[in-house]
């Protein structure tokens, strides 16, 4: 299967500071890939840059194969990138429609907001992910963790995303709402969509994930199946960078030493 | 998922709740009309019959309409976590400029000279607002600052325009503005047309409600609704309409400023709620990353927000000189502080993200009826200022409980 997204050799530096060095990362259609790493290791940075948030230094993200500059999240948005932020970034005060739409309204012909049509296609994408869901009128600070994040996920989905970032998806939820979000995530893959999640949470990742990529120090560690590995060794190449064979990544010991 | 509010079906309060609930009534807003209603009464028996009388009813409308046309901007502003404290000078400013342009720039009675300076005024208005908005929003400057320089800058710029001369008299026809009405038939014509306009937005809104297969307020709460609103109406173009010219027995009518701010709180509320401007506003105000993440051009939004007042601040500047006949350079003193005052009495949440022009049009009068009847029962100025300010400190009071309560 042809890659859908193809990040290749990203740097990316703040000051002095290189947050991520020569990272590379591949995603296939309907495939979910878990990028791992502790706190400050580069993960959201690198991602930012397939969102749109931040800008690479270096390196070159293709999108079915051709090479595309994303500039802003809305430049990411026309390339079928959708975001979903830790903090879900919903305007509390606004009802469900209006955060789907959030930014991307429908107007009338008279350039008025088309309440109608928003709301109705709410409904409508509301139901693929959450059929119990009925607080349309209510603003979504009424709504729980789990019908928050499907609000989030319908924002993206209205909007036909092709690739999906999630970032720690599952930290702010309990378990029954992580069960739900679990459920939602298979869906999504069953639609051919493919996500990045990044995670803390070994056990999250290894039920959901096709693939783990692990960074430490903004370097790369390992990428791989999940079957081809378990938690253990994961674990050891979060902490220390240490590879399944006992020898170091690339560039990680170097740092460690410095 | 079991819903909450099932288990608690006992409570007579949580049943309250779930009835103001479906029927889509802001409680708050019926408790500030409330409080209206009560300062009123009071005003009336205390000024021995005077306050609810339609002379003083008639006063009190106008010197309401330039606080509340300022105050639906105020919301909008409020409510996407900025302040602006310089309306009260800008609206000094923009009164000496437009007094200047029609009487010294362009011919004293000319016969384009009343509607010229008015576009000047609001383009002025706009720009400096504006001007305002772009530092707020460029430079990350807090919005307290740069409008707390505004509040010192534009009365200066008002001083060194006329050497702190006062300008007067002014156009003839500009004064209408100011202190004009329109007679008693006109006043009916406007409260019919006021109530089919109402009549079609709730069957509109009913319309649109069934297609989409929504709950539905029942129809009795809708005539309810629809029969006050009728009364209402009537009692105030009745009201307008008993305030006689002097020797004669012509109603006076509903007085154009007035008209004016209804047209202001109709357009403001259609900018609020049907327009991708006011939805940003609101976002941007719940949560300004949100909207940053969105795309939304929030530089954009903040600038034209402050546009958007400073336009009002012109209409409010217009007002405000023409019923004067003058364009004094003590005008507007602290009237920024009634128009936040109305706009955070009127439900406005200081955090942002949260606030109504109604509400905002509700508290303005408020604010209104209680300086109208201190003056009426001959409170000196100084006190009525301590008391205005206890109002607006215990205003941000309730807002704050009221905000913890709902968490």
């Amino acid at each position: 299967m042809k890659p859908l997204v193809q990040m290749e050799n990203i740097y990316k530096r703040f000051g002095g500071i290189h947050a991520v060095e020569d990272m590379s990362l591949e995603l296939l259609p309907g495939e979910v890939v878990g990028l791992l790493g502790h706190n400050g290791a580069g993960k959201s940075t690198f991602i930012k840059m397939l969102s749109g948030a931040y800008q690479l230094d270096s390196g070159q993200i293709k999108i079915g194969g051709d090479v595309v500059n994303i500039t802003n999240p809305s430049s990411a948005k026309a390339f079928g990138i959708e975001t979903i932020y830790q903090t879900l970034a919903l305007a509390d005060n606004l009802d469900t429609a209006a955060n789907i739409f959030f930014g991307r309204e429908i107007l009338t012909k008279f350039g008025a907001l088309d309440e109608p049509a928003m709301e109705h296609a709410a409904i409508g994408v509301m139901g693929r992910l959450n059929p119990q869901f009925r607080k349309f009128k209510d603003p979504v600070s009424n709504l729980s963790g789990g019908q928050r994040q499907s609000v989030a996920i319908a924002r993206a989905l209205q909007f036909n995303a092709r690739i999906i970032i999630m970032d720690e998806p599952t930290a702010a939820l309990g378990p029954h709402e992580t069960q739900m979000v679990a459920d939602l995530i298979r869906a999504l893959k069953r639609e051919g969509i493919a996500i990045v999640m990044i995670s803390h949470d070994l056990h999250d990742v290894f039920d959901l994930a096709d693939r783990v990529s692990v960074m430490k120090n903004g370097r790369h560690v390992w990428t791989g199946t999940t079957e081809e590995t378990n938690k253990d060794e994961v674990l050891q190449m979060v902490i220390l960078g240490k590879l399944p064979d006992g020898s170091y990544a690339p560039g990680i010991l170097s740092e460690e030493n410095a | 998922m079991t819903d909450k509010s099932a288990k608690s079906e006992g409570g007579l309060d949580s049943k309250l709740k779930r009835a103001t609930v479906a029927a889509n009534i802001d409680t708050r807003l019926l408790a500030m009309i409330g409080a209206v209603a009560v300062i009123w009464l009071f005003f009336h028996i205390t000024s021995g019959g005077i306050f609810l009388s339609p002379r003083n009813l008639w006063n009190l409308s106008v010197q309401t309409s330039v606080t509340a046309i300022l105050a639906t901007g105020m919301v909008l502003i409020i409510v996407s976590r900025n302040i602006d404290l310089s309306t009260g000078s800008l609206l000094a400013f923009l009164g000496i400029l437009g007094a200047f342009v029609q009487t010294e720039i362009l011919p004293l009675e000319g016969a384009h000279s009343w509607w010229l300076s008015m576009v000047v005024m609001v383009v002025a208005g706009c720009l400096a607002g504006g001007l305002q908005g772009w530092m707020i929003a460029r430079f990350t400057i807090p919005a307290f600052v740069v409008t707390l320089g505004g509040l010192m800058f534009w009365r200066g710029a008002g001083w060194l325009f006329t050497s702190g001369r006062t300008v007067t008299p002014l156009d003839s026809t500009f004064k209408v503005i100011g202190a004009g009405s329109i007679g008693e038939t006109w006043s009916w014509v406007v409260g019919i047309i006021g109530f089919a306009v109402l009549v079609t937005l709730t069957l509109l809104n009913r319309r649109r409600r069934k297609a989409l297969d929504f709950g539905m307020r029942p129809v009795a709460l809708d005539v309810v609704i629809l029969a006050a609103a009728a009364v209402l109406i009537i009692a105030f173009v009745m009201t307008m309409n008993s305030y006689n010219f002097p020797r004669s027995e012509d109603g006076r009518g509903i007085p154009v400023p007035v008209l004016i701010l209804i047209v202001v709180a109709c357009v403001m509320i259609y900018v609020a709620n049907m327009t991708r401007f006011g939805r940003y506003i609101y976002g941007y105000g719940g949560n300004p990353e949100a909207a940053e993440l969105a795309g939304v051009n929030t530089r954009a939004v903040v600038i034209a927000s402050f546009a958007l007042i400073g336009g009002l601040t012109a209409l409010g500047a217009m007002i405000s000189t023409a019923r004067l006949n003058a364009a004094p350079l003590s005008i507007g003193q602290l009237l920024e502080l009634q128009v936040i005052a109305a706009a955070v009495i009127g439900g406005t949440s200081l955090t942002g993200g949260v606030g109504t022009i109604i509400g905002a049009l509700i508290g303005a009068l408020l604010m209104q009826s209680l300086q109208n009847g201190m003056v009426l029962l001959g409170v000196q100025s100084a006190p009525q200022q301590m008391i205005m300010a206890c109002v607006l400190i215990f205003a941000v009071w309730f807002d704050v409980i009221y905000q913890k309560r709902r968490k």
